[in-house]
Formats: C-alpha cells, structure tokens, sequence
C-alpha cells in the first residue's frame, strides 16, 4: 500500500513538473496587517484586478499567485521570501510596501535568479550602487515623488518652510529629496518616531515657527493621525500642508475625512487621467472594490501589465532568463500613467503631477489633478548604477 | 517660548490622562487578579472600532462614545466570565500566551468585520474649533481640552471608588490579599467581574475619545499596550494613585521631552539636531522605566508592601 502511494507521489509530481512550463508563478508578499496595511491591501487589489482583466493569464500563461502578508517585519518577510524561493519556486516576485523590507529581502531574491517587480518599495541602493538585474521597480524611486514636490514648492516661490518625517532611512530620503529642488529657508526639520501616533508636540512646533508651508512625510496610518491633529489645530490655512501622494491619497483621505481639504500632493498617476487603460481600472476597481482607487492600487495594476508585457515578448518562455530580462527593459507595458520606459537602473523614466485635495460637488472629499510638475524626471542616482 | 512650552505642557497632560485610562484597569486587573492581561489593548481598539461603525452608522458622536462604553464594558465582563476566570489560576506564561493569542483573534475579527482600511470619527461642528489660551499666540484645539477634563474627572471618580466606597475597600482588600480578602467573606468572583467590565469601559473610553485624532485601524492597540504597561511598572502595579502619577510622568516627559531635547542640542550647534533628538526623546520614557526598577523596584507607589 506505501509502495502504491509513493509511486503514485512520484506520478503526480512528474505530471505537475510537465505542466510547469505552461504557467507562470507570481509571489506577492505585501503588508496587509498593521498600520501600512491600507497601502499593501491597495496593491494586493490593484494586481488582482488587472489579473481578472487578464483572465488569470500573465503573457499566455496561467497564473497562479500566492499572496503573504509580511506584516511589515523584515523577520517576518525574510522567512516568507525563503519559502517562495525554496519551496513554491516563484518565478517573479512582487509587492514589497516598505524599503526596509525590500532591502531585507532582496539578495535572496537577486542571488537565487528570481525576478523581482517592485510595484511600491524604491530604494535608493537599488537605484544607485546596488542596482541589479533581477530588480525592475514599476513605481519610482522613493525620493522621486519629494523632489517633485520640492520643485513645486522652489516654483511656487515658498520662502520659509517646516520639513516633517519619520526618523528611519526612508523618512531622511524624503527629506533629502525635497531639498533637493526646494531652496528657500528651512525653519525646521522635524524628525518622528516610526509609528507615532500622538503629533501634537510637533504641531505645537510648528505653530511656533509661523512658516508659509509644511512639507510631511508619513506614509500609512501615521499620515492620517497627523492630518487629523492638525486639522483640528487650526493650522491648515495658515501653514497648507505639501505632500507626496502617498501621503495624501484616498486611503488617508477615507481616514482624515473632510479636513483633508487644502492638502496638495504630487504623484506619477491621478484618476482622471485620460487614457482607456485608466480609465478602466478606476471605473472597474470602484465596481470591484466599492472604494476609489490609490496610486498603490494603480503601481499594483502596472506592475501585472508590465509581467503580462514583458512574458508575451519573451515568447512564454521563463526558463530563458535573458531574454526575459531584455524583454522587461524594452518592452513598452502598457500602463495606467501612460507613458514610460525603465532608465539603466531598472526604475522608470515619467512625470510627475500636483494634486489637491478638494470638495466635490456631491460633498465627498478626494484628489483632483491640478497640473504637471516635472516631465520625465530622472532619478538622483542612476549615474552611480553600473548594471551587469 | 512661553506659548509653546504652556502647549506642550496640555499635550503631555492629555495624553498622560489617555494613559491613565488605559493604565487604570491594567493595574487593577494585574494587582488584585494578579492576572497580566495583554489583550487590554485589544479592548481599546475594540471600543474605538465601535465607536467608529457607530458614529458612521448614527452620525452623533456623543451617542457612539456612551454606546461604544457600555458594549465594550459588557464584552470584558463576558471575557471574563469565559476566559480570564479560567486563567486566573493559572501561571504567567499561560496568561501571557492566552492573551496574545487573544489579540491575534481580536485583530482578525476586527479585519473581517471592518476590512483593513482605518476608519474615521468625525468631531461635532461645537468640538472642533480651536480656542484661545494667550491671546492670539496659543490657540489650542478645544477638544484637546474636553479630553484633559474628562480624564480629570474620571481620575476623580476612580480615587472617590476607590477610597471612599465600600466596593473600593474591597478592591483594596483585593489587591492587599485576595485569599484574606475572599475568607473574610467578600465575594470575590462578582468583584473580578466588575473590575474587568470597569477596565474594558475605560478602555473604550480612551479609544472612542481618541478616535477623532488618531486612526482607528488594527494594530493601534498593540501601540498603546507598551507605554501603559510603562506607567503600571513605574507607578507600582496595583496602585491607583501610582497610575494616575505614573501616566502623568510619561506623559509630561513624551512631549515636553521632545522639545527640550531637540532644543538642547541645537543650542550646542549638534549637526543633525533634529534626527538626534528625536531619538534621544523617544529613549526618555524607557530610561525613568530603569531608573524606577533600579532604584524602586516595586514601582514608585507599591500597592503591597
């Protein structure tokens, strides 16, 4: 009776070895619980949907995506991504909301040949010295969206301005980023602790140093507990808060409710814009998910276009890593932002947009595109990537 | 400078009252139950959830903070009943498990019911202003300070319950010596009831009152868990009076903290004032934690001696 059963094992996996070929295996490890849970959720869905769209095919080829949440824990994530290599021997992997984890995580994707897809997490490493084949990110360089706003602001003529941000790495990127293109006084650099949820010593601060702008950092539930506060402090008139979009999107907006009202954000993407595949996510993912959609929603969406793309160019075949690669790097995805193509670095080439947060003549509050920013914005560190 | 020491003075006597709440029951529970409860913080995310689907489900938001109260009061005593009875006897490594598996149970349920997304609680129109305090220089939210009084008076209340009613001589006798209490022929089970539907209601109390300022989402509890088993630790387990002083000083040190450290080094021209303050401040609170166990070791006001 063993012998049957272990001959029969043998069979099976025999079989399920023969189809491998013919199907495609994504690992999507995402922060679904905890206070970043809003933005991996947005990108959990945001892929699914375009998985619907596509009929659970990536480039021909059914796909089978295995969803983790890594419950934004390096240990946590740095377990889950050694059972996606080892045990369900992803092919492509996806999802990562924060870099911390991403840099945790990444060299035991990169070392077993495994093809990373970042649709959020943009660290500056893997822009710059540690850039590498196997990381392709859909989304931006963390510093990209702060640079953005940064020049807004320098363009706005702002003379005097208060800097906010949690006090870990990403949180110094933002800071960086924005002085980067703002060049007018900076009255004070406010630095948080990460997961802060009380901000009204900072608020009191700020009040104090009486400056023409605040520019905040705080991705997560740490943003809408901020914005709440200084709502209620009076202060939004007198000192408007400057955002990037993460900070400022429709999942925060959801949490803050009317007082967001006045915040001005910078993405790579907005609802409105005006081309057939956005225009079918936004109208799909709110019929789906009876929410608006965020930017992550949007990265999530992406970066299932640009596997779906780059496998159909490559002929199907996963096995042949080089032209897989080849195909990633050239082929024109299509996309909910329109137009983009990957620098030498694997991180897109795009431009940026200005949003503000605005009444609606239904009442609701949300994000309404305002104008553009920077067109095809390169990021800071791609003179220091020397790709393989 | 004035105005904004003054500011930072209210904010570290709001959030210091907050801690108090969550703090209250904690000690209680631990000191006369002997029992350590990690999911209290659970508890507070469960009432600031209900709170939440309530005002979105009524849009009155004094009616989702009582409402919010009482369900959440009922729901500990119910844990109780089927739960923390059983534990109570047994070591503090069972509890300690049994309750963190509690909060893994309540944060899924939590997730299935309302989805992962933070909800809001909007401020009535009346709460939501600012008012002044020097003029034009300190204009401090007016529901800050609604914050600050309701803490204050059920600080009030709780030191009335405990020291001047005959269920507080009870709770002392608990909390002095359970067994000697229990032979002496108070009735000790409906007691542990009350206390636990007393912890739960603070705790929905802080959680529906804090709503308005923070996001309500999963995970907030676990947040809160730490500094209000710090205030317990430093103001002596089991002591009303050494929570009441214990969350003050947390409090107090948080936000005025902050400030002076941050202030401290940019006067000494430190490169990097900002980033160095901010984590000198964050070690504060956990410093006055050593400092207390080493030099007091049972807390600054032991409910035992």
């Amino acid at each position: 009776m063993f012998k049957k059963l272990t001959l029969a094992a043998c069979f099976s996996t025999l079989v399920t070895g023969a189809f491998a070929a013919d199907s495609v295996k994504v690992g999507m490890m995402t922060t679904l619980s905890g206070p970043g849970a809003s933005l991996g959720i947005d990108i959990r869905d945001g892929f699914n949907l375009a998985m619907k769209h596509l009929n659970k095919k990536l480039g021909g080829l059914a796909a089978e995506i295995i969803v983790a949440d890594d419950a934004q824990n390096p240990e946590t994530a740095k377990q889950i991504s050694e059972r996606f290599i080892k045990k369900d021997k992803v092919d492509i992997a996806t999802g990562i909301v924060f870099s911390n984890i991403m840099l945790a995580v990444g060299p035991a994707f990169f070392g077993a040949e495994t093809f990373y897809i970042s649709a959020n997490a943009g660290p500056s490493q893997y822009a710059g010295a540690q850039c590498n084949p196997w990381f392709f990110n859909v989304a931006w360089q963390n510093d990209n969206l702060h640079e953005a706003m940064g020049k807004y602001m320098q363009d706005k003529g702002i003379k005097k301005a208060v800097l906010l941000a949690p006090n870990y790495p990403g949180g110094n990127d933002a800071i960086s980023g924005v002085k980067l293109y703002y060049k007018g006084v900076v009255a004070e650099e406010i630095r948080t602790k990460m997961g802060q949820m009380d901000y009204a010593a900072e608020i009191a601060q700020i009040r104090a140093d009486n400056a023409e702008a605040l520019y905040i950092f705080l991705p997560g539930g740490m943003g809408v507990n901020f914005l709440k506060q200084y709502a209620q402090s009076g202060l939004m008139k007198k000192t408007p808060v400057f955002a990037p979009g993460f900070s400022a999107d429709e999942d925060t907006v959801r949490g803050v409710g009317p007082a967001m009202e006045g915040v001005y954000n910078t993405s790579h993407w907005y609802r409105e814009m005006e081309n057939p595949v956005n225009k079918k996510f936004v109208a799909d993912f709110q019929k789906e998910y009876g929410r608006l959609p965020t930017l992550f929603a949007s990265q999530g969406y992406d970066a299932a276009l640009l596997m779906d793309a780059a496998i159909k160019q490559a002929g199907g075949k996963l096995e042949n890593k080089a032209a897989l690669r080849k195909a990633l790097e050239t082929v024109k995805a299509p996309s909910t932002r329109g137009d983009y193509s990957f620098g030498p670095n694997h991180y897109p080439v795009q431009s940026y947009y200005l949003r503000e947060v605005v009444k609606n003549a239904d009442g609701t509050v949300g994000n309404k595109y305002v104008g553009k920013v920077a067109d095809r914005l390169v990021d800071a560190y791609v003179s220091q990537c020397k790709m393989q | 400078m004035l105005p904004l020491i003054l500011e930072q003075t209210l904010n570290g006597l709001q959030y210091g009252l907050m801690l108090f709440l969550l703090a209250a029951g904690l000690t209680l529970v631990f000191g006369i139950m002997d029992l350590i409860n990690l999911a209290h913080g659970s508890l507070y995310m469960i009432g600031a959830f209900i709170a939440a689907a309530l005002f979105q489900q009524f849009q009155n938001f004094y009616l989702a903070v009582v409402l919010s109260i009482l369900l959440t009061a009922l729901l500990g005593a119910l844990l109780e009943r089927v739960l923390y009875r059983r534990l109570q006897t047994m070591s503090h490594l069972s509890q300690v498990l049994a309750t963190f598996a509690l909060i893994l149970v309540a944060n899924e349920s939590i997730k299935i019911a309302f989805g992962g997304q933070p909800l809001s609680i909007e401020l009535p129109a009346s709460l939501s202003g600012t008012v002044n305090l020097m003029g034009e220089d300190l204009q401090y939210p007016l529901y800050r300070l609604l914050i600050i009084a309701v803490g204050l008076a059920v600080a009030i209340g709780l030191y009335v319950l405990v020291n001047k009613t005959r269920m507080g001589m009870w709770l002392r006798a608990g909390t002095s010596d359970r067994v000697m209490a229990a032979t002496m022929g108070i009735r000790i089970q409906p007691l542990f009831t009350f206390i636990f539907a007393l912890g739960a209601g603070l705790c929905a109390l802080a959680g529906a009152l804090l709503g308005p300022l923070l996001a309500v989402s999963v995970g907030m509890g676990e947040a809160i868990l730490i500094p209000a088993f710090e205030v317990i630790v430093i103001g002596g387990i089991g002591s009303m009076r050494g929570a009441l002083v214990g969350a003050l000083l947390v409090g107090m040190i948080d936000s005025l903290g902050r400030l002076a450290m941050t202030g401290l080094l940019k006067s000494f021209a430190v490169s990097g004032a900002a980033t160095l303050g901010a984590t000198l401040a964050s070690m504060l609170v956990s410093l006055l934690m050593v400092a207390v166990l080493f030099f007091r070791p049972s807390g600054l006001f032991p409910a035992r001696d």
